[in-house]
């Protein structure tokens, strides 16, 4: 019999509410009106990432709903309401201010299994963070899509050297690291299993 | 379980609730004996839970890997505001020109974090089927009938006690797929954040005394019994309106890493 560790320094531990699948329906209830589109329209610096999310037969997830949370450019870790700023008249979203960095994304993948994200590069950390949501997946995943080759922001050796990157064996490694189309646009595909070709993306949990 | 007279053959290879319903069984079985044996309770469901068969190809086979940074991105996050949420939003009987029908109810609680605080002024937003199982949802073509005076979405902030509320309709529970005779129980979904990314919380609640409970792969995809309970809302008298609506109470606890939630990560 094992002893009972202390527990004379741990706080009110409530146990936690259990997650469910975000199911085959959220469509008319979570997307919203330029949920992808987390930079002002026209700013000079918008980045685009953008990919497609795969289950374990390599077939895309026409039902998966990512949302990414990032710093401000200036590494405000703030964020700012108004994501889904809404019109008191109609209750439509009319969409952010265009000031306000809210630093929030959401969007539903198309019936191909795409999406596309349009933001500013994140400040102080060379990372998007991602989560993933879809039917099937019965609790939401994490991950990151680090961005290689930012002004300010380590090139592909220097993100190889971050931490959590470092840790991690070359094939796993390389499903966190977008890959650079062209100026200022990003791939990043998400894979929920491995396909047998392809490898599983990292998915990470923060205890 | 067998078809009633008169329903139509099932196609070949469509599995039947016995089937599905033994697969809980001997996961349930096998996580109590684990339990039993000292192994951890787990609030949330396993991702693989071949019951539910479209978790089969849309499970990670790794394991998640931690971050160990405290300055991850993750233990922020998004904030919402007034201007994210017009003030009948929370109201899903006021959405259209008509009243729905089915049965008015009132869904209230409140969402805390791990160590009990309230989680202030965040957003709640859920979705629903109609009173007759239907959601408004053009891949829901099951023969159950619309209701051209209910949508079935709504979002609210929560206030300085951490306190949602939602005055709705009585969700009816919906047929599915996943196997032959296949019904959800009456659920409600609900979107959740947090202080932190990393809390996010998308879940389902389930109305009381439900007899499908038992059939449904998904809500027994959390194989832990006092978890699967706390999915379950109570109904509460005092909530109710008298000749009005029927009152529903239901509390969240959102998971986190400790560093959200413990006294000394604060």
């Amino acid at each position: 019999m094992s002893t009972t560790p202390s527990s004379a320094k741990a706080p009110v531990s409530l146990p936690p509410t259990a997650s469910q699948t975000v199911g085959p329906f959220f469509g008319y209830a979570l997307p919203f009106t330029g949920g992808g589109d987390v930079a002002p329209a026209g700013h000079p610096d918008t980045i685009t990432l953008h990919g497609t999310v795969y289950d374990g037969a390599g077939v895309p997830i026409p039902d998966a709903l990512l949302e990414f949370w990032q710093p401000a450019p200036d590494g405000s870790r703030a964020g700012a309401p108004g994501s889904l700023r809404r019109d008191p008249v109609t209750g439509a979203v009319v969409g952010r201010d265009g000031l306000a960095f809210t630093g929030f994304g959401r969007v539903a993948v198309d019936a191909d299994g795409h999406y596309l994200l349009r933001t500013l590069p994140p400040g102080g950390v060379p990372y998007i963070s991602v989560c993933v949501f879809a039917r099937g997946l019965l609790h939401h995943l994490f991950t990151r899509a680090y961005l290689p080759g930012l002004a300010d922001a380590p090139d592909q050796a220097g993100l190889e050297a971050e931490p959590l990157l470092a840790a991690l064996p070359p094939h796993r490694r390389a499903t966190l690291l977008a890959v650079p189309e062209r100026e200022r646009v990003y791939r990043f595909d998400v894979r929920l299993q491995a396909d047998g070709v392809h490898e599983e993306t990292v998915f990470l949990a923060f205890e | 379980m067998t078809n009633p007279p008169g329903t139509p053959p099932q196609p070949p290879g469509v599995e039947t609730q016995e089937t599905i319903s033994a697969e809980i069984a001997e996961i349930r079985g096998a996580y109590g004996k684990a339990v039993a044996d000292g192994a951890p309770r787990r609030a949330h469901p396993d991702r693989d839970y071949p019951p539910y068969r479209s978790s089969l190809l849309r499970h990670p086979k790794h394991a998640l890997v931690v971050p160990r940074d405290p300055e991850a991105a993750e233990l922020t996050g998004p904030v919402f505001g007034v201007t994210d949420v017009t003030a009948i939003d929370h109201d899903l009987t006021r959405q259209h020109i008509g009243e729905p029908l089915g049965e008015r109810i009132l869904v209230t609680g409140r969402v805390l974090d791990r160590a009990g605080r309230p989680v202030r002024d965040q957003l709640v937003e859920i979705w629903q089927a109609n009173a007759s199982g239907r959601y408004a949802h053009q891949r829901d073509q099951h023969p159950a009938p619309l209701d051209p005076n209910f949508t079935g979405v709504g979002r609210c902030l929560t206030d300085d006690d951490g306190r949602y509320s939602f005055v709705t309709i009585k969700p009816g529970p919906y047929p599915w797929r996943n196997h032959d005779n296949a019904w959800r129980p009456a659920h409600i979904h609900f979107s959740l954040f947090g202080t932190a990314f990393a809390q996010r919380l998308v879940t389902q609640m389930y109305f009381p005394g439900d007899p499908l409970f038992d059939l449904d792969p998904i809500m027994q995809a959390v194989t832990d019994d006092s978890a699967r309970r706390r999915l379950v809302a109570d109904y509460d008298h005092d909530l109710s309106t008298p000749e009005w609506s029927l009152g529903y109470r239901w509390d969240i606890v959102l998971d986190g890493p400790a560093a959200t939630w413990m006294e000394e990560g604060r």
